[in-house]
């Protein structure tokens, strides 16, 4: 059993990631989810939130998109919509989401079917500036 | 025999058409190189994903949900890649034919195959030959595909196949190999095909699902369908602007070799203008001796 876990993070952009690292903690879609070499063989859907991942001493933050992920043999595969590390994220960018979510959603009525739309956009800009945060 | 001035007006028209064909060379090998960039970044994300439906292949069944099971041959779906603009050498023709042939062959196979196309000059094309099969067309899309655009295609395909609209959904586009290279190319993409790769022994662990199969299994399977299409539209661009590329490259060499060509006609018919004159002033001087 090998002491590491390879990470492959892919979005249909470019690949994001592919490294040796020693811990996952994944926004799982029915909570948290750490993982950790030697992992039973997994498939998740994410949600909307901050992998993390730790390497050597370094912990490593960043916000992912909707999307899902694979455990298969110590191969951690994660395909996300989008991925940005803590250094990439446009902070001014995400503040201005952040505000435009809120003010449709003070206005819009709950059954309507923008309401879902932007309030998954606030979730964005909330974990977008939150990862941020840890650069 | 044409006057000297007939062919310097035929030189300067040639002239004109070759700057045309050589700035659009150019524009096409910009946009190739930046086409050609999105085709490579997008391979890794469609090659994860044949990964881990190849894993899930190997532990589920056939029938553990709609989309990976086989309905037999009722109605089809062919949903062909062209492009909106022309002057780009066979790119689109090749293509166009390609489905009018898929169409003909397989007619006997399906009870009914219906068209959708995507690009202007698909429709063009097929449109006096099997247009009675044309269900769809999208337009102006090809050319900034993102991931969006592929997602809406997908949905709709995989909404039309879940009420039993469709039995199959096929796609053909144009693969990219090189700037002078493409190949016209025909998917599946419904029911999927999960090639099991290398079947393992018998070791293979179940996978844990969370939420539970089901929702995964729902959540990922349309996903599948989706990244088939960008690969499609991002492989389908590249395809564009390289054959672009080479056809205006061959039509500024074709127009190089026409001024030469028309030099030399100009220049002898202007030699023969001057022999002329000459001749006329020797024969008027002799004449007054």
């Amino acid at each position: 059993m090998a002491d590491k876990l390879k990470l492959e993070m892919v979005t249909p952009y470019k690949r994001v990631l592919s490294e040796e690292v020693d811990e996952i903690t994944a926004p799982g879609f029915v909570g948290e989810l750490g993982l950790l070499p030697g992992h039973t063989p997994l498939l998740t859907t994410l949600k909307v939130g901050e992998l993390t991942y730790k390497k050597g001493n370094e912990l490593l933050h960043i916000a992912v998109n909707w999307g899902y992920l694979e455990v298969e043999e110590d191969t951690v595969t994660v395909l996300v919509d989008t991925a940005e590390k803590a250094d990439e994220i446009d902070l001014q960018r995400a503040e201005a989401a952040l505000g435009r979510a809120e003010d449709a959603l003070k206005t819009l009525p709950q059954e309507d079917k923008q309401h879902a739309i932007m309030e998954a956009a606030l979730q964005r800009a909330l974990i977008r500036i939150q990862v941020a945060a840890k650069k | 025999m044409p006057s000297l001035k007939d062919i310097k007006k035929r030189i300067g028209s040639v002239k004109n058409t070759q700057q045309i064909t050589k700035a659009m060379k150019m524009v096409a090998a910009a946009k190739l190189r930046r086409a050609q960039e999105a085709a490579v970044a997008a391979r890794p994300y469609a090659e994860k994903m044949h990964a881990v439906l190849s894993h899930l292949a190997q532990r589920e069944e056939a029938s553990a949900h709609p989309l990976l099971s086989q309905r037999g041959t009722g109605r089809a779906l062919l949903v062909l890649m062209t492009a909106d603009r022309g002057l780009c050498g066979g790119f689109n023709a090749n293509v166009s034919k390609a489905a009018e042939r898929f169409i003909r062959v397989n007619e006997q196979g399906f009870e009914d195959i219906d068209l959708m196309i995507i690009g202007r000059k698909g429709r063009d094309f097929l449109k006096n030959r099997v247009g009675d099969k044309i269900t769809k067309v999208y337009e102006n899309i090809t050319s900034e595909a993102t991931y969006k655009t592929a997602q809406l295609i997908g949905q709709e395909v995989v909404d039309a196949y879940s009420e039993e609209k469709y039995d199959a959904v096929f796609v053909l586009y144009n693969a990219f190999q090189s700037a002078i290279v493409q190949n016209v190319t025909l998917e599946q993409v419904l029911p999927i095909k999960a090639d099991a790769a290398e079947t393992l022994d018998d070791s293979v662990v179940d996978y844990i699902y969370e939420p539970n199969r089901g929702e995964v299994l729902s959540q990922i399977l349309p996903k599948m369908v989706e990244v088939q299409f960008f690969r499609g539209l991002l492989e389908s661009n590249a395809s564009e602007q390289g054959s672009r590329m080479s056809a205006m490259d061959s039509a500024s060499r074709n127009a190089s070799d026409m001024i030469a060509k028309l030099t030399l006609q100009y220049n002898r018919a202007r030699q023969a203008a001057i022999t002329k004159e000459l001749m006329e002033i020797i024969s008027g001087a002799e004449s007054i001796k």
